[in-house]
């Protein structure tokens, strides 16, 4: 098993974290633990979907993004946008203006980071005749390729090693450039990231070392930047016409719920949400879903337009999104216009390196070992209550004994066995107290009536 | 290690419980993915089986270092050929069965293609024991 550590952005900010269990429980890898007060995520185990960050109540996950004045240290500055971006954005603001507004704050180059899908789409229905495993799952969402790796190991060969359009975008524009007579080291890319997850795929690819782009900027952060340029506007101060369309229709659609596994052939299914994708890949591991060709499985629900770091309503970017779409295809000009020597350099830049599995279910490398420490599990959950309260720092009962048999924890961190030792004097009630500490950090049981909900409590 | 699950006739919609336990168990084992996939498609087939056809039945697995051994195990209508169920193909599920996916006879001869060793007993009216064993490293 690998022990390469994995880039990750979510980061929790020590200061806001209070320690409480909303992220702990919705984790869908059991990846976080509570320690001295704070949370604290497991590298190995996260795979970077951001159900922490959605269900934290005080705001206290963030997403690491590079500084927006790197962009400068460039000649040539490229945004790679998301169309999840434009569609956050009503119909009455044309993608022109947004683009404008994109080269006032200083891009000099605006493009759509799904310009490539056409060529993607091919290398994948080509892919979808090889002898590979059945169902064969999209690459496209890179929480759902880490998913498989860490909990589905079984079914790393079911993915299809075509890279999302980020990178070959990123790349293609990059060579257009130079095509131009720019040169590499003047040419910055910089991604607009909808999730914490496609920056890791930017910083760390899974199985790919090399990366296209130059920094990450966050999808809100630019969001509340143009939206305010906007708002703020007079009306005649900006006025421009769209010559030909920004993105094609399937472009438009391709990071939307159903835009990959619309474009592919045979039967083909698409499932959003992480919970939804777990409990289908079971059953995909258990070869109860038979005859399917293809998954597109995405992390979020609404799939990108459910990114952590989108502003807008996910449902209305969904609509918006279609609908400029429609629009698009019913004007009837847009062109594709990807020269037959770029598409063959965009197919040789396809494919991601191996996808490895690296389960991080195994209790043991060594099978005996990993026997005895179940059936010590399964022992001591005779004693655990069941409650899966987590007031032990755990997400539940037998997360705790699993990581007492990892050594992580002990069983005196179950505060209702601290109650039936104390009643039967083997615990000092003071220690009790000084365990409690440990994971929830000294003083957290004082009165405090500056916490959320509490009598004073201080909006932010 | 022991387990055991109770397999309810009828009720399609837990049909696969134990193969998700007994799954699970594996994985933690560190027991490779390959392996893995055959035993629990055995043993998913095993459950379909009793749900399908017996009124109810237990599922009992004993795990050692060396190998699994799964035993399903149900009170039913009992197999009076079973040469003739092993054959693919051959199936006795009612068109309700069928209707939903299931009963196209491929229950045994899967279970059999997925299992190192495959012990069959049956008694008509009574109910039927299907044994399967298989090593955990290759």
């Amino acid at each position: 098993m690998s022990e390469q550590q994995f880039y990750h952005a979510l980061k929790v900010d020590k200061d806001l974290c209070f320690g409480c269990t909303h992220c702990m429980n919705v984790c869908p890898t059991d990846a976080i633990r509570i320690r001295d007060g704070i949370a604290s995520i497991r590298k190995n185990w996260c795979v970077d979907c951001g159900e922490c960050m959605k269900s934290c109540p005080v705001d206290a996950f963030y997403v690491e993004q590079d500084d927006f004045e790197k962009i400068f240290n460039f000649k040539y500055r490229v945004a790679v946008l998301p169309s999840v971006f434009i569609g956050q954005f009503s119909k009455q603001i044309k993608e022109c203006e947004i683009i404008d507004v994109l080269k006032g704050l200083g891009f000099t180059h605006v493009v759509p980071a799904e310009a490539t899908v056409d060529v993607i789409n091919e290398s994948m229905l080509d892919e979808l005749k090889s002898d590979r495993d059945k169902p064969m799952i999209s690459a496209f969402c890179p929480s759902i390729v880490r998913l498989i790796q860490v909990r589905f190991p079984g079914l790393v060969n079911n993915i299809i090693p075509i890279k999302p359009p980020i990178d070959t975008t990123a790349m293609y524009y990059r060579e257009l450039l130079q095509e131009e007579g720019k040169s590499a080291d003047e040419i910055g890319v910089f991604y607009v990231t909808p999730c914490a997850s496609k920056i890791a795929t930017v910083k760390s690819p899974v199985g790919d070392d090399m990366s296209n782009v130059d920094g990450v900027i966050n999808m809100d952060f630019l969001y509340n930047k143009v939206y305010h340029v906007l708002k703020t506007r007079s009306n005649t101060q900006f006025s421009c016409e769209e010559t030909v369309p920004y993105l094609s229709p399937k472009g438009l659609n391709w990071s939307l719920t159903d835009g990959e596994a619309s474009q592919m052939t045979g039967r083909c299914l698409a499932i959003d949400e992480i919970h939804n994708v777990i409990s289908f890949l079971e059953k995909v591991e258990n070869d109860e879903i038979i005859n399917v060709d293809f998954l597109e499985l995405r992390a979020c629900d609404q799939s990108c337009a459910g990114g952590v770091l989108l502003t807008e309503n996910r449902f209305l970017t969904v609509e918006r999104l279609k609908n400029r779409a429609e629009r698009i295809n019913a004007s009837g000009k847009y062109v594709q216009n990807i020269s037959d020597a770029h598409r063959q350099l965009i197919k040789n830049n396809n494919y991601v390196g191996r996808v490895e599995p690296r389960s991080m279910m195994v209790l043991d490398e060594d099978m005996s070992i990993a026997l005895k420490k179940m059936e010590r599990v399964r022992r001591m959950m005779c004693y655990l209550p069941g409650i899966d309260c987590g007031a032990c720092g755990a997400p539940n009962c037998e997360s705790l004994a699993k990581d007492i048999v990892r050594k992580e924890a002990n069983l005196s961190n179950c505060v209702f066995l601290q109650r039936m030792m104390e009643k039967s004097k083997k615990l000092d009630p003071q220690h009790s107290i000084r365990i409690i500490e440990k994971t929830w950090g000294k003083d957290r049981l004082d009165k405090d009536c500056k916490k959320k909900g509490a009598k004073d409590e201080a909006n932010m | 290690m022991k387990f055991s699950y109770e397999v309810e006739g009828g009720n399609f919609a837990k049909a696969g419980n134990a193969a998700s336990n007994v799954k699970k168990v594996l994985k933690q084992l560190n027991v490779d993915p390959k392996i893995i996939k055959r035993i629990v498609v055995a043993l998913y087939e095993g459950e379909v089986n009793v749900v399908a056809h017996a009124y109810k039945g237990m599922v009992l697995v004993d795990i050692d270092p060396s190998r699994i051994h799964i035993r399903i195990e149900d009170e039913g209508p009992g197999i009076p050929d079973i040469d003739l169920a092993m054959q693919v193909g051959y199936s006795t599920a009612s068109a309700m069965v069928r209707e939903m996916g299931f009963g196209a006879g491929m229950g045994l001869p899967n279970m059999k293609r997925n299992a190192d060793v495959i012990d069959i007993s049956s008694k008509v009216g009574e109910g039927t024991v299907v044994e399967l064993t298989t090593k955990l490293t290759s």
